[in-house]
């Protein structure tokens, strides 16, 4: 089905990407709560991260 | 993790995601536009022209109108009603002024009129019951025209939801264990493309999903929450008042002492709306003055300060308690209205990722094709498992 012979990644390989972009995500959820100006700004780059991760995977991962 | 655990974790994810998918679809599409129902009304409604721009009506500037002048005007307008909310700005001196036949009556017979209080003039009037498309999705989106049932079920559509994307997670595991991060596989079949489309758009915009998700579900239960701070906090805030008859309302003192005793419980803070005696949002005596807080974090958590409304005494003021302060944060982290236009094109965007891992997910289960469910199940296990 996959590649057989890949090696199985271990957890923390698998999650460390989403788990970093979840920590970020929860990050710019609550920045812009806080108050205006860099926050916003925060806010934006960090919700951002999904949008480019998908630009990301769309030019570099497609097989 | 063993086959059997995967088994578990991926009918828990069938089942929740299968029960909320036509639901949260319906979310995304009316919440799509209700993200920018402030630009839609700017650009769909005639701007007013405000006597005293950039004044903010919820403050003490000088020029603006006492709070007993603006209420004779929304009164002149609705004869025979009584007010049931004051309501504020910070940024704009205009503000509203909610009337109904009876202090408790439900929300379909309000009548919301906005003044500018700068000059006095009358603004706007609507109905609550009043059309518009935009009206219309509010509606959908909150309780699909089923008043609070409707609210529950969408609530309970929404915890679902979170099961859905909790359980999901722990499915990527499996699916993942061979894969790079972000690998998509868009040659080889329509159903390992849409596979890999889920996995990856449902973790990258994880967060968010189960922010919003969550949050509507506190949203969903404003109602309860509402009447929890009423019949407790509320309750004992007013208890010397127990007993007592609903103050009728030719009996309603000044609006404007009241504030004045309110400013003084609480100096330094501005307030966001005041509720009438007898509505949800006070006791049958007292007009409930809430102020916002004095930073913006704190600016949405309200305190209330309970005014005699016959006499303009003092009776008491206490922060909301906790699950109302949830509800309080739940309304922008839900919204999204709280970063500016660009804070809400991200919400548009990840509205439209949320789509797409419903719609794959819908698809998924669509195509597993003639195979019995326990034929899938099995397939899915040599997906997710290495061989051994």
């Amino acid at each position: 089905m996959i590649e057989r012979n890949k090696r199985s990644l271990p957890l923390r390989a698998i999650f460390a990407w989403p788990l970093a972009i979840f920590l970020v995500g929860l990050v710019g959820l609550v920045s812009a709560l806080t108050g205006d100006g860099w926050r916003d700004s925060l806010s934006w780059l960090a919700l951002a991260a999904p949008v480019a991760a998908l630009a990301w995977a769309m030019r570099m991962r497609r097989r | 993790m063993t086959r059997r655990a995967i088994r578990l974790w991926f009918l828990v994810h069938k089942w929740s995601s299968l029960v909320c998918t036509a639901f949260l679809l319906m979310l995304c599409i009316t919440g799509l536009p209700l993200i920018f129902h402030d630009e839609i009304d700017w650009l769909t409604e005639e701007q007013p022209q405000l006597g005293m721009p950039g004044v903010g009506s919820s403050g003490t500037t000088e020029g603006l109108l006492s709070l007993d002048k603006m209420m004779e005007r929304a009164l002149a307008n609705r004869p025979g009603e009584v007010p049931v909310f004051m309501a504020f700005d910070n940024d704009q001196p205009s503000m509203t002024v909610t009337t109904a036949p009876r202090p408790d009556s439900p929300g379909a017979d309000m009548t919301i009129q906005s003044f500018d209080r700068s000059t006095g003039e009358q603004i706007g009037m609507v109905g609550e019951s009043d059309g518009g498309v935009m009206h219309f999705l509010l509606q959908l989106h909150t309780d699909m025209f089923l008043g609070l049932p409707g609210m529950l079920f969408l609530g309970a559509m929404g915890f679902l939801f979170a099961v859905a994307l909790v359980s999901g997670v722990v499915l990527y595991a499996p699916f993942m264990r061979k894969l790079d991060f972000g690998t998509l596989r868009v040659s080889r079949s329509p159903r390992l493309k849409w596979l890999d489309y889920h996995n990856f758009l449902g973790v990258v915009a994880l967060a968010w999903m189960l922010v919003v998700g969550l949050t509507g579900v506190i949203n969903a239960l404003s109602v309860p929450i509402e009447d929890l701070w009423q019949a407790n906090e509320l309750a004992d805030m007013t208890s010397e008042y127990a007993g007592r008859d609903a103050l009728p309302p030719e009996r309603y003192g000044s609006l404007d002492l009241a504030m004045a005793r309110a400013r003084e419980a609480l100096p330094g803070n501005n307030p966001q709306f005041i509720g009438f005696p007898g509505g949800t949002f006070s006791s049958k005596h007292h007009y409930a003055v809430f102020f916002q807080g004095d930073t913006p974090l704190t600016q949405r958590l309200l305190t209330p300060a309970l005014i005699d409304a016959e006499t303009g005494e003092f009776t008491d003021a206490r922060p909301m308690p906790w699950y109302y302060m949830a509800l309080s944060m739940s309304r922008p982290l839900h919204f999204g209205d709280y970063g500016g236009l660009p804070l809400k094109l991200l919400w548009a965007a990840l509205t439209l990722f949320t789509m797409v891992v419903l719609g794959s997910g819908l698809y998924l289960w669509l195509v597993k094709g003639s195979a019995s469910s326990k034929a899938h199940l099995r397939r899915i296990e040599q997906l997710a498992v290495p061989a051994e």
